[in-house]
C-alpha cells in the first residue's frame, strides 16, 4: 500500500532556523530515508517553496488565478514522502521516525494513496 | 535539535504578530515587549514540559496579556488571573477567541508595528536598527556587530530611536486604503534598506552582516504573507532573494570580491533562485510594473544565464530603460551604460556617462565603470586616471582591492600589447 506523509509547520518558524539547524535537521530527515530507500520503499519526495510563491487557480469554466495559497492555514504543507506501507501502522511508524528526526513543532499527516502515477520525470534537486 | 533552538525559532517567528496584537491593546511599546517577554519567559518553561502549543501565536498573545494585565491588577491589589498552566494546552475554544481577537486585526497590527518604525524624523540606520530589535527581536548586541558599533553605543541608538517614536502618535486607528499602501510603500522601502545594508560591499569580507540580509528576506514574506497581491512586495521579495543567492560566490577565498561575470554560478544559492524566480513570475501576471519588480526582473535574468555568456543584456538594457523612467536617477543610467557596453560596445556606454559626471563626481562605481570602459577602448592612460579617482572614493578597502585588481589587468594588458 502506498502512503503519502504529508509535512506541516508554521512556515515562518522553519523561517527563522539558522543554516545549522537546518543541516542538521535535513540530516537527520537523510538518515530516515536512506534506511526507507535501501528497503526499496521510498517514492517521490519533495520540498515546497515557502506559500507565499504559491498561484491558486480556482477550478470553473472560467478558471480565476489568485495569489497566495489555497488556503490561508496556521500551519501549511511544507512538503511529502511518497513510502510503500505493509499497512497504517507501518506507515504511522515511519511518519513517527520522521517525526523523531525533525524538529518539535507540526505534524505528518499520514494519507494513503488511492492513484499512483510515477511519471517520467527524473530530475534530482530544485527546478528552475 | 535542542529545545531552545526550536523554541527561539517559534518565538522569532511569532514575534511581529504577538508583538503587533500586544501593542493594539497596551497603546506603549515598552508594556507590549515588556508582555511579550513575560511570555516567552514562561513558554521556555511551560513549552518543553507540555510540548509546543497547536497555536503559539495565540498562546504568547494570551499569555503576554493576561502578564501584563495580572501586573496592572497587583500593582492595583486585584484578583489575579489564572496562571498560564491553564492556557498550556490551548482549545479549540481558546484558540478562537484569539483568532476572532486578532484575526480582522493581525494584518495592520504586524503592519503598525513596522511602520512606527519608519518614521520620517529617523534617520535610515536607526530605522533599520529600530526594525531590527523590535520586529526581527534581534538582540542590541547582534545589531551592534552587524553596523560594525560599540554595543553601548547602538543601545544608546536604539534607546533614542525608541523615545523619538513614543513621543510620536503611534497610529492605532484602522488605516484607509490609502495610507495602508503609503505604510506599505515605506515598510518595503524600509526592508531593502535593511538588506543593502547587509548586501553592501562589507558583506563580502564581513560575514557579521549577512544576517541583515536573510532577516531582510524574511520581512518580505511576512508583508507578503499580508499582501499576498501586491506584485511590488513580490517584486522586493524576489530581488533581494536573487541577489542574496549570488553571496557564496561573491568573494574569494581571500576575501576579495568577485564580479559577477567571474562568479562560480554553480555556488549560487539554488533555492533562492528559485523562490526568486517564482516571486517575480508571478508579479509580472499583474502587469503593474514597479521598480521592485523591474529590478527583480533584470537580476532574474543574470540567475537564468548558465554562465556569464549567456545572459541577455538586450533584455536587460531594455528593463534598465523601463527603470530609467519609472525612477528616474544618475546611478540607473550608469547601470543601463553596463548592459550598453556588452551590446553595442564601450564606446556608446562611454558616451552614455559622460553627462551624468556632475552628478556623480563624488561616486566610486561611476569611476570603476568609466576605467573599465577606457580599458576597453585602449585609453590606458585615461583609464589609470579613472581608476585612481575610483580608489581615492572607495568607501572599504575591499573595493579599493577591486579596482587594484582592474589596475593590475591594465598593466598586464599594456605589458603583453
Amino acid at each position: 500500500m502506498l502512503y503519502a506523509i504529508l509535512c506541516y509547520d508554521h512556515e515562518d518558524a522553519i523561517g527563522a532556523w539558522t543554516k545549522e539547524e537546518e543541516a542538521a535537521v535535513m540530516g537527520r530527515l537523510s538518515v530516515v530515508q536512506e534506511v526507507l530507500s535501501r528497503q526499496g520503499r521510498l517514492g517521490p519526495v519533495a520540498r515546497l517553496v515557502p506559500t507565499t510563491a504559491a498561484t491558486t487557480v480556482r477550478k470553473a469554466q472560467d478558471p480565476v488565478v489568485l495569489d497566495g495559497p489555497f488556503a490561508e492555514t496556521k500551519e501549511q504543507l511544507l512538503g511529502f514522502f511518497v513510502v510503500e506501507c505493509a499497512d497504517l501502522e507501518e506507515a504511522i511508524e515511519t511518519a513517527k521516525d520522521l517525526a523523531r528526526a525533525n524538529a518539535p513543532g507540526g505534524s505528518y499527516e499520514v494519507r494513503p494513496i488511492a492513484l499512483f502515477k510515477p511519471g517520467q520525470i527524473q530530475t534530482e534537486g530544485a527546478a528552475g | 535539535m535542542n529545545d531552545i533552538a526550536w523554541i527561539d525559532a517559534a518565538f522569532t517567528a511569532a514575534r511581529p504578530q504577538a508583538l503587533g496584537a500586544l501593542l493594539r491593546y497596551f497603546r506603549d511599546l515598552d508594556t507590549a515587549e515588556e508582555a511579550f517577554q513575560d511570555a516567552c519567559l514562561r513558554a521556555l518553561d511551560s513549552w518543553p514540559r507540555n510540548g509546543p502549543p497547536r497555536d503559539p501565536v495565540a498562546w504568547l498573545i494570551l499569555v503576554g496579556r493576561n502578564a501584563a494585565l495580572d501586573g496592572v491588577r497587583r500593582r492595583n491589589r486585584l484578583e489575579s488571573l489564572p496562571d498560564e498552566e491553564a492556557l498550556s494546552d490551548l482549545g479549540d475554544a481558546e484558540s478562537d477567541m484569539a483568532e476572532r481577537l486578532d484575526g480582522s486585526h493581525y494584518r495592520d497590527d504586524i503592519l503598525r508595528l513596522l511602520f512606527i518604525c519608519c518614521h520620517p524624523d529617523l534617520p535610515s540606520t536607526q530605522q533599520i536598527a529600530l526594525a531590527l530589535r523590535i520586529v526581527s527581536g534581534l538582540s542590541v548586541k547582534q545589531i551592534a556587530r552587524a553596523f560594525l558599533v560599540g554595543e553601548s553605543a547602538m543601545e544608546q541608538r536604539i534607546t533614542r530611536a525608541k523615545a523619538r517614536v513614543s513621543a510620536a502618535a503611534v497610529p492605532f486607528e484602522t488605516p484607509g486604503a490609502v495610507e495602508r499602501a503609503e505604510r506599505l510603500s515605506a515598510v518595503a522601502a524600509m526592508i531593502y534598506l535593511i538588506f543593502n545594508e547587509g548586501y553592501s560591499a562589507n558583506a563580502v569580507v564581513d560575514r557579521g552582516r549577512a544576517p541583515l540580509c536573510d532577516e531582510a528576506i524574511r520581512l518580505a514574506r511576512l508583508l507578503l504573507r499580508l499582501f499576498p497581491a501586491e506584485p511590488e512586495i513580490m517584486g522586493l521579495a524576489a530581488l533581494m532573494l536573487l541577489q542574496h543567492a549570488r553571496t557564496p560566490a561573491r568573494a574569494d577565498a581571500e576575501g576579495n570580491a568577485v564580479l559577477l561575470e567571474d562568479q562560480d554560478r554553480s555556488l549560487w544559492n539554488r533555492p533562492m533562485i528559485v523562490e526568486g524566480l517564482a516571486l517575480i513570475d508571478k508579479a509580472m501576471r499583474h502587469r503593474r510594473p514597479g521598480p521592485y519588480q523591474v529590478q527583480a526582473a533584470i537580476a532574474a535574468l543574470h540567475a537564468r544565464a548558465q554562465q556569464a555568456a549567456d545572459t541577455d543584456w538586450a533584455q536587460i538594457d531594455r528593463l534598465y530603460a523601463t527603470l530609467e523612467r519609472l525612477q528616474p536617477s544618475p546611478v540607473v543610467t550608469l547601470n543601463r551604460a553596463v548592459a550598453v557596453s556588452k551590446l553595442r560596445g564601450a564606446a556608446e556606454a562611454l558616451a552614455m556617462i559622460e553627462p551624468l559626471a556632475p552628478r556623480l563626481s563624488g561616486y566610486f562605481f561611476f569611476f570603476g565603470a568609466r576605467g573599465a570602459f577606457l580599458h576597453q577602448l585602449g585609453r590606458t592612460e585615461e583609464a589609470r586616471e579613472a581608476f585612481n579617482r575610483a580608489i581615492a572614493l572607495a568607501n572599504t578597502p575591499a573595493e579599493a582591492a577591486h579596482i587594484r585588481m582592474h589596475l593590475d589587468r591594465l598593466v598586464a594588458d599594456v605589458q603583453s600589447g
